[in-house]
């Protein structure tokens, strides 16, 4: 048993190093999936017998090789891949022998995952799958798309870095920014963007939290001068703080500004408020500085007792500059609602094109909201009804129900 | 492209439907989302579908007619509705499948029209 025990570890920490290690070299990234699987698989086999081997990750690298050269051996795809492999397969003995460790080629991955030839909606899922490790199926689930539609576009995606001959090599010093943004993104979409709860939020896609969190400390890692790294890592922590105080005991769904701050995780938020100003040594503001800055004027009510809404709605207008998301727009009509009356809040709010909000949920709550202060209560109850019939979680939708409820009394 | 979302019902969800103390908020759930369709401008069709134990079903056995009392199938979960939505793609249809008021909603596309 203990033999599986140590295979999963491996596996856990380990497998988007070494497939990154791997497809660094080989470049084709299906088969280098398929040769490392091969191999977890071959471990799983030989391992109870013989035992543990010193290097197991060393193990599994020379073992997905072989799988490698006997695949191009059989599809003859070219004879120039030997030399890379032989030279991989050196490697994998040099590094056996010397108790070094794995050159970590997981930023590579992170950028090839992200590069701009890859359509922007897959690159979280590519990320998530090469780097993480994480099976097809649950990135299906957390991202609500059809397990075989996922499983399809990952591959194809895969065949375009093939086809396109997409590099590995990291970008020039003056691209970095751009590139890392992109990553940025990426891990952010995993993390899950209703989290940063403009108004009454649903509930976000939160299983992936926790994995997006990993690649935010990894990414830390790579690029220790990049203020928005922090930035992000600031903005996942602080709302991750909060993970426990958004339903009560009965399971009932508890919005950010009524949140008791005792059951907010303090070693969260302290962890957020370090990376947030270590980003602010830099001098350079970005927008995940400014989510993460918004989330700290939230934190502060722990010490302070009262939510300083100026300061939110201050942040908000410099974010919708930069980055004009809906989620933004939102954000900052909620915050000037909470400072400067419901009136000047729902003007805001109405400012954002109809056709956008649709089937947006947090427009239409928040509307509800500002409606409901307004004494509008036939509009009122009609933009409650959308909130509802828009969230997909059940509690968010008891929320709103008990809301709405309130304008009949 | 449209698509069919099939919603499944349990049978405390049919239950629900004539219980006076939670009929209300069953009803509720329903409203809430059709509006929430409609206004979406995504709707081709919709309806609800009284419980199975009011279907008949008719089964043809070795050419012979034979007709029972009740759904097809005995199963835990039913179909209670039907919506047919025309958006553009499954993704789109299974988020709208997401925000159904029932836990098992089955999606399909349909099949175009023949000319």
């Amino acid at each position: 048993m203990e033999t599986l025990q140590v295979i999963e570890r491996v596996a856990r920490d380990a497998y988007g190093r070494l497939l990154s290690y791997l497809a660094v070299n080989w470049r084709d990234l299906g088969a280098v999936e398929d040769a490392l699987g091969d191999a977890f698989v071959a471990a799983l086999e030989s391992w109870p017998g013989t035992g543990v081997p010193d290097k197991p990750e060393a193990w599994l690298v020379t073992a997905a090789r072989r799988r490698l050269i006997d695949r191009a051996r059989r599809t003859r795809i070219s004879e120039d891949a030997l030399p890379t492999l032989l030279a991989m397969s050196e490697d994998a003995q040099r590094l056996a022998a010397a108790g070094a460790v794995f050159p970590d080629e997981r930023l590579r991955m992170l950028l090839l995952c992200t590069h701009p030839a890859i359509d922007a909606a897959m690159r979280t899922p590519l990320m998530l799958q090469t780097v993480l490790g994480i099976d097809a199926a649950r990135i299906a689930s957390a991202f609500i798309v059809k397990p075989a539609t996922m499983s399809q576009r990952l591959t194809r995606a895969k065949a375009k870095i093939r086809a396109e001959r997409l590099t590995f090599e990291l970008p020039d010093a003056e691209q970095v920014p751009e590139r890392l943004d992109a990553v940025l993104e990426a891990v952010y979409a995993a993390y899950g963007s209703g989290w940063e709860e403009p108004a009454i939020a649903d509930c976000p896609r939160s299983s992936l939290a926790e994995e997006a969190i990993a690649l935010g400390r990894l990414l830390l890692r790579f690029a220790p001068r990049e203020p928005e790294v922090y930035g992000l890592l600031a903005l996942m922590l602080h709302c991750e703080a909060r993970r426990g105080a958004r339903h009560d005991g009965e399971g009932n769904y508890v919005p950010l500004s009524e949140q008791a701050c005792a059951r907010w995780d303090r070693r969260l938020m302290l962890e957020a408020e370090q990376y947030l100003n270590a980003a602010a040594q830099a001098g350079r503001i970005g927008r995940f500085q400014l989510m993460a800055a918004i989330q700290s004027v939230h934190a502060q009510r722990l010490t302070t007792g009262r939510t300083e809404w100026e300061a939110i709605a201050h942040l908000y207008e410099g974010l919708v500059r930069i980055s004009p998301t809906l989620g933004a727009y939102v954000g900052r009509a909620a915050a000037i609602a909470e400072a400067y009356g419901a009136a000047r809040g729902l003007a805001w709010l109405e400012v954002i094109p109809a056709a956008d909000v649709v089937s947006y949920q947090p427009y239409w709550a928040l509307a509800g909201h500002l409606y409901k202060q307004l004494h509008r209560l036939a509009e009122a109850r009609s933009a409650y009804s959308r909130a509802i019939g828009l969230s997909t979680d059940a509690a968010v939708r008891r929320y709103l129900g008990r809301q709405a409820a309130e304008l009949e009394l | 492209m449209s698509y069919t979302l099939m919603f499944y019902e349990s049978q405390e969800d049919f239950a629900a439907r004539q219980d006076p103390v939670r009929q209300e908020q069953y009803l509720a759930g329903w409203t809430h989302y059709v509006h929430a369709l409609r206004e979406a401008g995504v709707v081709v069709f919709g309806s609800g579908l009284y419980a199975p134990d009011t279907a008949a079903t008719m089964k043809r056995r070795g050419g012979e007619i034979a007709v029972q009392d009740g759904p097809f199938a005995e199963t835990k979960e039913q179909l209670g509705g039907i919506f047919v939505l025309d958006v553009p793609d499954l993704d789109t249809a299974l988020e709208w499948a997401a925000r159904g008021p029932v836990d098992t909603v089955e999606v399909r596309q349909n099949i175009p029209a023949l000319k």
